[in-house]
């Protein structure tokens, strides 16, 4: 039972970062209608934004960690949008209306082009990162099984609490929201109501480059050691997550993210280590046969 | 022993002729939209019977669940034809258009674009092909079963292309031929299938006059020399009214009048659903005058 | 100012100009300053950094020069005035030489690939190179069916080629069968593998069906990276036999009772003639993809294929079932990717799961992506530039996926359907002339009026 309960907090952890990135996927695919396979690659770069920002913070002697964590968040976060603007103004923007296939193919050189980028920039080898945020509770300390909750699980959760609140507000109070929702409906008339389109999808990408970024982050804070190929893996993961939550739906992300999250600690700590990615495509492709519309998403019907 | 007694009332064909297609107590929902509800229609054999109403009455979905798009929520569609009946409802989407030889074109023309116009035609007689060609295997090694079949597809192909006036475009990509072409080609293709009913989806939209004319010559045709049953949405007016034998009416997803051109015409519903119910006394006499006139192709005549 | 807006009509906003360039330069500034800027080293106590500024400096002054010249040409051909006749005109005559290029393009390629190994340059290191780039020459012709054909995304399409491999590898381990026996079982097996997974996951929409290909390739390999007792997990399976011509083993000396090939030819042994024997085999099976695959276009299936990737919709409306059209565009490239795999591993005579990752089916992608979809000819160049070309330029491996991954996007944008995509009609009813251009312009003016 306290194995239980500890594999619990530690898959709610996972599926918060899970969670934060299949935002990105879900966002974009409502708006566009297209899996920006990038995405993954968007959320290993915060990553690496993340760790370089914190090995500056350490040389220039910001040690303070609520500080160091909020200037890190602001950087990779601002840089990883710049990022997902790019990748939008230049591998989908001119690909709209084009040939079925190629905004796809373009999404996966794309990817391919990150990747190797990243590595060629920053090296093959696995980068580690010392742990910033040590220490946590303990529950239950005389017993076999003692439960642990880090403080860094605590920052990581309560961190997507608020960023999924301030999110939700986002696209359900300000008028960039209302754009975003208008694009989802109808393109086309949002654009004859005024509405700039190419911007409101632009900033689709930014903010959703900014969440994969926050996801970044806790990556490295969480894992303690990245390489260029992280994004492959997380972001299969996460648009399953996306998948599973239904895709196009915020609160879907984010429930996809957890569960995913959930399922694979519960794999690992049960079944196999081995094959804990092979249950994530496992979900993935029950999924999309036999409810492909997630579990909050709304029925597509196909138009003639 | 009154034979037209037994027919219930909805589904009367008002020349009497038998019936092709039964459609009843249809009712397709989609999710707490009701886009159509109860309709009971039948359309005769070597008719022309077109479906109008205002956008939004459930036309084109009328068409989909008739064509398999859409498993309707109720109801019961029955196509007899060539000593067979088929209950559409059941079918898979495919099916219906491989077994029971329905036809039908789209609203927003569906080509295959990148492909030649013969190739457009040929594709449409795969099923017939595709037998012939062993699924394939004794076609690769090239018997003659298959290349006869094929001679065969092309000639029904030009049969087609010479009717709808493309035989000399026959080889160049359906995406580049113009618009009204493309309409015509869609239905060569459509009638490519051998169709035991051609279902038509606005034909008419962007035509012009002397395109629309043509058209309406190639519907008779096709009604008149292969005696197919047609099934056609239509907003053309002039269309309607000239070439059907029946019409039905449909407004909010219900039918409101069903009977002979000169009926609906003069049917107090249809004119409320196009005018709508208040408007028509606010009106201007010589407007309201002018939106009837729509209906009337003897008035349109002389424009 | 009167003289030079006399020459542009229109003019040419230098200050607007400058801006644009400014503002590209200062995305760029973003995107480089950390990630081009710092780089994480190893010390020895941990991570350190170092810094690469002018190296941010020369990347941002490139975007800077770059966009300005892009944004002048751009304003400058507008200035010019409307030109589209001129770019239709090109357009044509561009696609007038793709087309004389594929005819001939064709034949010449392959009477240079049948007489290669009789070239006084051809060293084993020629071969070896050639024997390579012909397996994915063999693989973009099998990826071709289910992408250029069918239209389906398969971004899994290396666990095919895997299970060709692992196939022929085990069967001969655990069987002991001869590769001429296990070939047509490695097909078979991939084949069937597509058809298990096609079925279920056909009916998905395009972008659907890619990410779970890509998760299947990722099943598939993690599996042969774990079922350690069957697969040998990540120290792969060696000692695959070679393959024999006719019974006739390329050994020195011969098996009790049996002879080899040189011994049966009487030539003196060369370790040449297995190279170039399993150069001819795999340049064979290539061949047999290319016109298996050219004469199925021909074929309703083929056609269907096309005209499903053009609209599905349509199709189910021709009474065209979409699910088994597409699952035997599936099995069929499959099949060949089997095919290829058991040549692969009876070449290497050792296979592991590391030959198997997402990397290959990414390459495999673009040389169909960049060939032409579809274009059996653009496929084999693709395949000698992006393959061979990479084997010549050693040095700058860590640069390939980076260009691989650039070239896709780049194609893309400019070029949809591939750099050589140019399409026969696989029927005409006037096969000896092209439609006549007036017929065109006939129809296209005189509609309407």
């Amino acid at each position: 039972m306290e194995y239980f309960i500890q594999q619990l907090i530690n898959g709610v952890t996972l599926g918060s970062i899970y969670g934060l990135i299949a935002i990105g996927y879900t966002m974009v695919y409502g708006i566009i209608g297209m899996i920006n396979f990038a995405h993954g690659d968007v959320f290993m770069i915060g990553a690496f934004l993340s760790l370089i920002a914190f090995l500056v913070l350490g040389i220039i002697g910001i040690t303070w960690i609520p500080l160091a964590l909020l200037v890190v968040l602001l950087v990779s976060m601002l840089i990883a949008s710049v990022y997902g603007w790019t990748v939008e103004r230049l591998a989908y923007r001119p690909l709209r209306g084009s040939f079925r296939l190629a905004p796809l193919i373009s999404a996966i050189g794309m990817s391919i082009f990150l990747q190797n980028y990243v590595q060629l920039l920053q090296g093959a080898r696995v980068r580690p990162m010392p742990p910033v945020i040590s220490g946590g509770f303990t529950f239950l300390e005389g017993s076999d099984f003692p439960i642990t909750v880090s403080y860094l699980q605590i920052v990581i959760v309560l961190l997507t609490i608020a960023l999924m609140t301030g999110f939700a507000l986002l696209i359900a109070r300000t008028s960039l929201g209302r754009a975003q929702r208008g694009c989802e409906q109808d393109r086309t008339m949002s654009a004859l109501l005024g509405i700039n389109v190419d911007r409101t999808i632009s900033l689709t990408f930014v903010m959703g480059a900014a969440l994969a970024a926050v996801a970044g982050m806790m990556f490295v804070l969480y894992y303690g050691v990245i390489d260029f190929y992280i994004g492959f893996l997380a972001g299969i993961k996460a648009f399953t997550a996306a998948v599973l939550g239904g895709i196009g739906s915020l609160p879907g992300a984010m429930l996809g993210g957890l569960l995913i999250g959930l399922i694979e600690t519960y794999w690992s700590a049960y079944f196999s280590i081995e094959y804990k990615d092979v249950a994530a495509f496992a979900i993935l492709v029950l999924v999309l046969i036999f409810r492909p519309t997630g579990l909050l998403g709304k029925p597509e019907i196909e138009k003639v | 022993m009154n034979r037209v007694s037994s027919i219930p009332p909805e589904l009367v064909i008002p020349s009497g002729a038998a019936p092709l297609l039964t459609v009843e107590h249809l009712t397709m929902r989609f999710g707490g939209l009701l886009a159509i509800d109860d309709v009971s229609f039948a359309a005769g054999e070597g008719e022309i019977t077109a479906i109008i109403g205002p956008n939004g009455a459930g036309k084109t979905t009328l068409f989909n669940c008739i064509t398999g798009f859409y498993t309707p929520t109720v109801g019961r569609l029955t196509l007899r034809a060539r000593g067979e009946a088929f209950l559409l409802e059941r079918m898979d989407g495919f099916r219906i258009a491989q077994r029971a030889h329905v036809a039908r074109t789209f609203q927003n023309i569906r080509l295959f674009s990148e492909m030649s116009v013969l190739e457009n035609l040929i594709v449409a007689q795969h099923n017939e092909l595709m037998k012939a060609s062993g699924f394939t295997v004794t076609g690769l090694f090239g018997f003659r079963a298959y290349r006869n079949k094929e001679k065969e597809a092309t000639d029904l192909a030009r049969y087609w292309l010479d009717r709808v006036g493309l035989t000399r475009l026959a080889d160049i990509n359906a995406g580049n031929l113009p618009y009204g072409d493309q309409r015509r080609l869609e239905i060569a293709r459509a009638m490519c299938i051998k169709p035991t009913i051609l279902c038509l989806d606005e034909p008419a939209a962007g035509l012009n006059p002397k395109e629309s004319g043509g058209l309406n010559n190639l519907l008779n045709y096709i009604k008149d020399e292969h005696g197919i049953g047609l099934l056609l949405i239509e907003h053309d007016m002039s269309v309607v009214m000239e070439i059907s034998d029946h019409v039905i009416v449909l407004d909010y997803g219900s039918k409101i009048s069903d009977g002979t051109s000169l009926y609906v015409r003069s049917d107090p519903n249809v004119i409320r659903a196009y005018l709508g119910e208040d408007e028509t006394e606010e009106l201007p006499p010589e407007i309201v005058k002018d939106i009837k006139s729509d209906f009337d192709p003897e008035s349109r005549g002389g424009i | 100012m009167m003289i030079e807006s006399n020459n542009n009509p229109r003019g040419i906003d230098i200050a607007g100009l400058l801006k644009e360039s400014a503002i590209a330069a200062l995305v760029a500034l973003g995107l480089t300053i950390v990630m081009l800027g710092l780089r994480t080293v190893d010390t020895t106590t941990g991570l350190g950094i170092t810094t690469r500024w002018p190296l941010v400096a020369v990347a941002v002054i490139s975007v800077f020069a770059g966009r300005l010249l892009f944004a002048f040409r751009r304003e400058w051909k507008a200035s010019k005035g409307p030109v589209s006749r001129d770019r239709k005109e090109e357009e044509d005559r561009a696609a007038t030489i793709i087309k004389r290029f594929s005819t001939i393009g064709g034949p010449v390629f392959i009477a240079f690939a049948l007489v290669l190994p009789l070239m006084p340059f051809a060293d084993r290191y020629v071969i070896d190179i050639a024997t390579y780039v012909l397996i994915y020459v063999m693989l973009g012709w099998g990826l071709n069916i289910v992408v250029g054909l069918a239209g389906l995304l398969d971004l899994g399409y290396v666990a095919f080629y895997a299970v060709g491999a692992y196939s022929y590898a085990l069967f001969a381990f655990y069987f002991d069968l001869s590769f001429w026996v296990c070939l047509p079982l490695a097909g078979l097996c991939a084949a069937s593998f597509g058809v298990l997974l096609g079925f279920p996951v056909l009916r998905l929409r395009g972008d659907y069906l890619a990410i779970v290909t890509l998760g299947f390739g990722e099943i598939i390999r993690i599996i042969l990276l774990n079922w350690y007792k069957f697969t040998n997990g990540p120290d792969g399976i060696s000692g695959i036999p070679r393959p024999s011509f006719f019974g006739l083993e390329f050994k020195r000396t011969a098996v009790e009772g049996t002879q080899t090939f040189h011994q049966f030819f009487d030539l003196d042994y060369s370790s040449m003639h297995r190279l170039i024997f399993l150069y001819y085999l795999i340049l064979i099976l290539a061949l047999i993809t290319n016109f298996f695959t050219l004469r199925i276009r021909k074929m309703p299936v083929g056609r269907a294929w096309e005209a499903l990737r053009e609209d599905e919709i349509a199709c189910r409306s021709l009474g065209i079932n979409p699910t088994n059209t597409k699952l035997t565009a599936f099995a069929l490239g499959a099949m060949f990717a089997g095919f290829a795999g058991s040549f692969f591993a009876t070449r290497q005579a050792f296979i592991s799961p590391e030959s198997f990752t997402f990397i290959e089916s990414a390459v495999i992608l673009a040389i169909v992506v960049l060939g032409g979809m579809g274009s059996q000819v653009g496929v084999a160049i693709a395949a000698v530039l992006l393959i061979g070309g990479t084997e010549l330029f050693r040095g700058l491996e860590e640069y390939r996926m980076l260009a691989f991954g650039g070239l896709m996007v780049a194609i893309m944008v400019w070029k949809p359907r591939g750099l050589l995509a140019h399409r026969e009609p696989t029927i005409k009813l006037h096969p000896d002339k092209g439609p006549p251009p007036e017929a065109i312009k006939a129809v296209t003016e005189g509609e309407g009026k």
